[in-house]
């Protein structure tokens, strides 16, 4: 059943680096991260590469495979046929370190900028109260593993370098979204989410979507409401005089300006 | 968070950090020790081989056990604690055991404060499901994914509170200072050393407390459900420090991993397709466990299926299915099954839960696994049965702690989780596993806070010291024409595999112990190529030398237990011994010698009142 694959891996560092051809004796039922562990482990001793689970759980081996944005363990090779070059390169998005391995320090840098969850006390009993299909919206977002390649596919983050600093991108709109979609959390993150993170920046390509290993439906479920949630709180002008009047302090700073929605 | 330096003004060789409490390891314990810590007041590090979030942690699908008693009001720590001890065949620590069933529900509703999401129940409090082992459902979880939820919740909280957090770090040596504390020849704790996996460059940090998370040791097992980062670095450290390990010889073979295709072999399916009403059938359709229930287990296990069938629904006037025993229980039997020649094609047994579940249940209940077999093994579980057979998931054995501050033996150092030994005894059921990491993984972090604090004069790390590890860091890079550390581990994989596994006897022990020495000379001679700016093979000749060391101590202590118990299975000895049960098999690495020494040590015992909970039933 093996065969010898033909790879292309992309070797190198920030300095610079260029595609080296290997050939990868390979077994039935493996997956991309299997060749690249053989070839590491008989001919390149010191290919870059991050893994862990090997399951598609904790979201470390993401690179691209032939231009996509995959995990290279939920790649099966035998969605390739025997006579193809497999192209393995680093995520283009984020800066190289070593061969397959990029600095993905932005979206640790990110994660940083958004407040945590502040529940509302608990029950007498000391327990809290939740109905099951109101977890379940956050439930979806919280399937994330971090493996950031809808970071890295988003073109807003992945043609324009400059737009790092004033966007979170669509990893951390799900966050802001399943945040506000917490049936006991008292924050209101509306502003942040338009200001800090940039959400109107994102014009709903759906890119993010396309390359989620988990499939959540990051643009449908997480950023359009949070979008409208966000022009409501800006237009809204009940939203505006509930709050005018009855001081909702507790919800979060009320943004005066208007973004590029 | 702190990133690593490579500017400029960075030209010395070695950076040096300054905490009170360094944390290695960012799993559940790791990071729950870390924000306890940092809430007592202390000045915190958080050291991880990958990066953050990504730690083995997020593997645990099942739930975490705790005696909420939110779906049977007549749950509560003692029948948790009796579970517990039952599943470990009694060789717990009883005081662990103790602290840990009493504390576990109110470390889960901490994590739902910090914005975890669990599944809930019809009242709206937090879901329990059942598991192998537990007398009530007990698992608080998110479908099959509560790794996942619990590692990003503490993460997140972690961040919260800007705790430090170096990633993508490997520590080789802690450091103790001669010249200090009382307890032992080497001194109190005074720092760790590292490198930046990516850069290579070396760090020293001093601080007086340690705490050891690094979780287990399975990727010295060829079969595994672990992933490259269990290389036993926590186990190796402490020993290297003049800790001592417990109960070693204990390794759990979890019943269900994957067995094909070969790429994923080992791979975990979770328990709670079990739970959930999956059953066990060898290749002849027969549900095998019924013929497998020990004298141990007969009082509380169903042995027809009627009986089996009622307990789903009505637990009351129902015993649990004997797919629900013990791990140890069901990893044996299906081992048997195999060999007897009534295995599945891929030398495996069945896991059928399609027969008895609608695809909506399965789909709901267990997501992450519908997903894995549909997207690694083409198989439909809705559709059809689940091909599984033992894999090595969990080390029962691990430091010895005490068990209410969960410091070693050495001062100022700590271990929580799975590098800790004690809590689990023989045998880990389900679920205690996570509950584990957060009862324990806060007592340690609080108290190394306080130590830390009660430190009044700072132990130091001398200059010998720091260039010492540092040479033995690079020694792999000045060997011209060496071995290849991969051929190495897999050799070592070979081994453990082979002559420790599941089943054991005297002259497989024996030939495993000589099989070590050879690879520890083999390993002498170690080379590596290119440089050290992120280069695995470096990475792994370095923890090379934490497998070797933790193999040989599995091996040499499941050579001198002569019974079979829980995670330790003698053919040679195949029943368990009361004088055996009484004992721990103790640890430690002699500084003058690089072979491990064993001793006995009476097991701690348990008082009177606690005692009365294993007379009733």
């Amino acid at each position: 059943m093996g065969y010898n694959l033909k790879m292309r891996v992309w070797r190198g560092d920030a300095s610079g680096g260029e595609l080296g051809d290997y050939n990868v004796a390979v077994e039935e039922g493996e997956v991309v991260l299997d060749a690249i562990h053989r070839l590491q482990a008989t001919q390149a001793g010191d290919l870059a590469v991050r893994w862990n689970c090997k399951a598609g759980k904790c979201g470390s081996c993401s690179a691209e495979i032939n231009g996509r944005p995959r995990l290279m363990c939920m790649t099966r090779l035998s969605d390739f046929d025997e006579s193809e070059t497999i192209t393995v390169t680093p995520m283009r998005a984020f800066p190289v370190i070593r061969d397959l391995v990029t600095d993905v320090s932005y979206n640790y840098e990110k994660a940083k900028q958004l407040p945590a969850a502040r529940l509302t006390p608990r029950d007498p009993d000391g327990k809290r109260r939740m109905k099951q299909e109101d977890v379940e919206r956050g439930q979806e977002f919280r399937k994330c593993i971090e493996c950031f390649l809808c970071q890295n596919t988003c073109h807003v983050v992945r043609d324009h370098e400059d737009n790092k600093q004033a966007f979170a991108g669509p990893r951390f709109f799900l966050r802001y979204a399943e945040l506000d979609m917490h049936p006991l959390d008292t924050h209101d993150r509306r502003a942040l989410a338009q200001e800090a993170a940039g959400i109107g920046m994102c014009n709903i390509t759906k890119c993010c979507t396309e390359v989620c290993p988990e499939g959540i439906k990051i643009t449908d479920n997480a950023i359009i409401p949070m979008k409208e949630r966000v022009v409501d709180r800006k237009y809204d002008p009940v939203v505006w005089l509930g709050e005018k009047i009855f001081k909702r302090s507790d919800r979060g700073t009320r943004s005066e300006e208007h973004g590029p929605a | 968070m702190t990133g690593n330096r490579t500017d400029a003004g960075v030209d010395t060789g070695i950076e040096r950090h300054e905490y009170d409490v360094v944390v290695i390891g960012a799993g559940g314990a790791g990071l729950r020790a870390a924000i306890a810590a940092h809430d007592a007041g202390a000045r915190v590090a958080i050291v991880c081989k990958s990066l953050l979030g990504k730690a083995h942690t997020v593997m645990a699908e099942g739930g975490i056990a705790a005696a909420m008693g939110n779906l049977y009001a007549d749950d509560n720590w003692r029948v948790h604690f009796r579970d517990t001890m039952r599943g470990g065949k009694m060789l717990n620590n009883w005081r662990m055991a103790q602290l840990h069933a009493q504390e576990a529900p109110e470390r889960v509703l901490e994590l739902e404060e910090w914005g975890a999401l669990f599944d809930r129940t019809a009242d709206g409090l937090i879901s329990q499901r059942d598991f192998g082992g537990h007398r009530y459902a007990r698992l608080a979880h998110v479908g099959d994914r509560t790794g996942l939820e619990m590692i990003r919740t503490l993460q997140q909280r972690a961040v919260d509170l800007d705790i430090d957090v170096f990633m993508e770090f490997t520590v080789t040596e802690l450091f103790r200072d001669p010249s200090t504390g009382s307890g032992g020849t080497g001194g109190r704790i005074s720092g760790a050393f590292g490198y930046w996996r990516e850069t290579g460059r070396f760090v020293v940090f001093e601080s007086p407390t340690v705490v050891l998370a690094t979780g287990g040791i399975g990727k010295s097992y060829q079969v595994t459900s672990n992933s490259w980062e269990y290389t036993g670095d926590g186990h190796a450290l402490a020993m290297r420090a003049g800790a001592s390990l417990i109960n070693m010889e204990f390794v759990q073979f979890h019943p269900t991993g994957m067995v094909w295709p070969p790429s994923v072999k080992g791979l975990l399916v979770t328990e709670s397709v079990r739970g959930d009403g999956g059953v066990l059938k060898n290749a002849e359709g027969e549900r095998f466990m019924f013929d497998y229930i020990p004298e141990f287990f007969k009082k509380e296990t169903a042995d027809t299926i009627e009986e089996a069938e009622g307990w789903y629904t009505d637990k009351k006037n129902h015993r649990r299915p004997p797919e629900l025993l013990p791990r140890d229980e069901v990893a044996r039997a299906i081992n048997s099954e195999i060999k007897a020649g009534r295995g599945s094609p891929h030398g495996g047994v069945y896991l059928d839960i399609a027969s008895r579940r609608s695809p909506d249940f399965i789909r709901r209940r267990l997501p992450s696994m519908y997903h894995q077999f549909k997207e690694l093994a083409d198989v439909d579980i809705t559709q059809e049965p689940m091909e599984v057979g033992p894999t090595c998931h969990y080390v029962m054995g691990g430091v010895e702690v005490d068990a209410d501050t969960e410091q070693s033996i050495v001062e100022g150092l700590y271990a929580a989780g799975e590098v800790a030994g004690g809590m689990h005894g023989s045998n880990r059921l389900g679920g205690n596993s996570l509950s584990d990491l957060l009862v324990f993984g806060r007592r340690a972090g609080h108290n190394a806070a306080y130590h830390s604090m009660r430190t009044k004069q700072r132990p130091t790390v001398s200059a010998e010291q720091v260039k010492a590890a540092s040479a033995a860091a690079l020694h792999p890079f000045e060997v011209e024409g060496g071995e290849n550390p991969y051929t190495i581990q897999t050799d070592l994989q070979d081994v453990m595999q082979r002559l420790v596994g599941i089943i054991r006897t005297e002259a497989e022990l024996r030939d495993s112990l000589a099989e070590i020495e050879r690879l520890k000379e083999r390993a002498k001679r170690l080379s590596v190529e290119g440089h050290r700016q992120y280069n695995p093979g470096w990475h792994l000749a370095l923890d090379l030398a934490n497998m070797l060391v933790v193999s040989e101590c599995i091996a040499k202590a499941a050579l001198e237990r002569q019974e079979s118990r829980g995670g330790h299975t003698r053919d040679d000895y195949p029943t368990p011994d009361d004088g055996w049960g009484a004992l721990n098999l103790v640890l430690t690495l002699p500084s003058d010698s690089d072979s491990v020494d064993l001793k006995h040590q009476p097991l701690p015992v348990m008082p009177d009142d606690l005692k009365t909970l294993f007379e009733e039933s």
